[in-house]
């Protein structure tokens, strides 16, 4: 077994002497699940009501971020309380530094997907013609990227696998080149026909959302590996 | 992006009892451990335990009852030597020189390696005489002006001078519990040791006399290598530069103490600190 699997897997199979600690801990480890759960369906949300023209949903993805915003509070509390009362070392701080982190990082991915949903509504609800599916090509392609990262990391954050944390972070490459080659065309669209301006604008605004995401969610697996093998992989340039 | 593999004897690293983790030696040492087996009796107390205590350092030795933590650091002033059946082989170097060597005098050694046990322990004497009483049977003083000087410069390390310098002539009992360690600091200090080894010296206190005991620590620092024993991992955490784990008569890790509670490298440290032991 790797010093890694034992880091990773003391905090499941090894129970504390004070039991009521590990459920504590597994709280923690759950609501991260439970807040990325929700982001990941308010982007899927957001994502369908843009391809699909769905105003309906696109109205009701706002509304539905205090939720997670209550969640965030929730959890930011019983940290606080957790680290007073518990005063938390090696594993479990890892633990609970990985969790504070990673909520912020999803509350945020949540903040992306309201931006997203309210473009689709001021695209759909201008009365103009619809964008062609060309000008949507980029968004769907960073939106399938987007939406696999943040399913891959959460699993990767429930299982401890830091191999996955790892492939995440070397992914977010292609979602980045594919942020620089969007912009590009989408530039070419603008070149070629300035009433495209408008679309443009909202185009790029998507898939800087969708690039953000990303990034957010290679700091998730950034956060995975900092638990599992406590080290911090930040600010490191890809090789 | 890669992450270091991990070699193949650093896995075994993790799961072997036999070899200590982590850096035990220092840069500066000021006591070099080598290869120390403790018994009583027959029975083995500390078994094969290598470890440098550096100059100006706080080394704390954590680990569960009865793993030889103690036992440890009373081998470096032969404090064990007044146990019956005792017996301690390896090596302990100080300057250059076997502590257990024949010859070695231990009335000079325990005043160059002081020590503070767990529940304070003041002479039925003065609280000017727990402290002068060192210096004048050791003979460092050589007139009341500089033995009164010594005192006062032993109470104000010990963080005491200004709480007890009206009352110098009260008796040392009659002080409460922290002030009565801090006393017994004073009184290691007053012989001009280099090293303090400090045996749970807060395990009787409030948490306010603590304090003061850990600020004293740190204070003391600069002048003198601490090495401490605690059961508190807190303590452990605030007060120390280096964490000794220690488990069942064998050193299983010793590290920079933030390493030591944030990523501890050998499986029993994680379970120790973490409170994971059943």
């Amino acid at each position: 077994m790797s010093e890694t699997q034992k880091s990773g897997s003391s905090v499941k199979a090894e129970g504390h002497t004070v039991k009521r600690f590990d459920g504590e801990l597994s709280r923690l480890q759950l609501r991260v699940l439970e807040i990325g759960g929700l982001a990941l369906s308010q982007l899927k949300d957001a994502l369908h009501a843009l391809k699909h023209k769905d105003l309906v949903l696109a109205r009701k993805i706002a509304p539905r971020e205090n939720e997670l915003d209550l969640l965030e509070v929730e959890t930011d509390a019983d940290i606080v309380s957790l680290i007073a009362r518990r005063c938390p070392v090696g594993g479990d701080l890892r633990l609970v530094m990985s969790v504070s982190k990673s909520v912020t990082d999803l509350e945020r991915i949540g903040d992306e997907a309201i931006r997203i949903a309210n473009i689709a509504l001021q695209i759909y609800g201008s009365g103009s013609i619809d964008p062609s599916d060309h000008m949507l090509r980029d968004v769907n392609v960073m939106g399938s990227l987007a939406v696999d990262a943040l399913e891959k990391v959460l699993h990767a954050f429930d299982k401890l696998d830091e191999a996955s944390a790892l492939e995440i972070i070397e992914a977010h490459r292609q979602l980045e080149e594919e942020f620089e080659a969007g912009l590009r065309r989408l530039l070419t669209y603008v070149m070629e026909d300035a009433r495209n301006i408008g679309f443009a604008v909202s185009m790029v605004l998507i898939i800087k959302a969708l690039e953000r995401i990303g990034a957010h969610a290679q700091n998730l697996a950034e956060y995975v590996i900092y638990q599992v093998e406590g080290k911090d992989v930040r600010h490191q340039t890809s090789s | 992006m890669k992450i270091r593999e991990k070699t193949s004897s650093e896995v075994a690293f993790n799961r072997d009892y036999g070899k200590t983790v982590g850096e035990i030696t220092s840069l500066k040492p000021r006591i070099e451990c080598r290869n120390v087996n403790v018994y009583y009796g027959e029975k083995l107390a500390i078994q094969n335990v290598s470890l440098d205590v550096g100059c100006n350092e706080v080394i704390a030795l954590i680990g569960p009852s009865g793993c030889g933590k103690s036992t440890f650091i009373r081998c470096l002033n032969r404090m064990n030597d007044t146990i019956i059946g005792c017996r301690v082989t390896g090596d302990i170097i100080m300057d250059g020189k076997n502590i257990y060597d024949n010859g070695v005098d231990v009335v000079p050694l325990r005043a160059q390696v002081g020590m503070v046990f767990q529940k304070p322990n003041p002479f039925p004497k003065s609280i000017f005489e727990n402290v002068a009483y060192g210096p004048r049977i050791h003979g460092l003083v050589a007139s009341k002006a500089e033995l009164e000087e010594v005192v006062e410069t032993s109470l104000r390390r010990a963080g005491l001078w200004d709480e007890v310098k009206d009352y110098l002539h009260q008796p040392g009992t009659s002080l409460s519990g922290g002030q009565q360690q801090r006393l017994c600091i004073a009184r290691t200090i007053a012989v001009n040791p280099e090293v303090i080894l400090m045996d749970e010296p807060c395990s009787a206190l409030d948490p306010i006399a603590t304090a003061k005991i850990e600020q004293l620590i740190d204070e003391l620092r600069v002048h003198y290598t601490i090495a401490i024993v605690t059961h508190s991992m807190q303590q452990a955490a605030r007060v120390s530069q280096r964490t000794a784990y220690f488990h069942l008569g064998r050193l299983i890790e010793v590290g920079e103490t933030a390493q030591i509670f944030t990523n501890p490298r050998h499986q029993l440290t994680e379970d120790y600190i973490t409170g994971r032991f059943g």
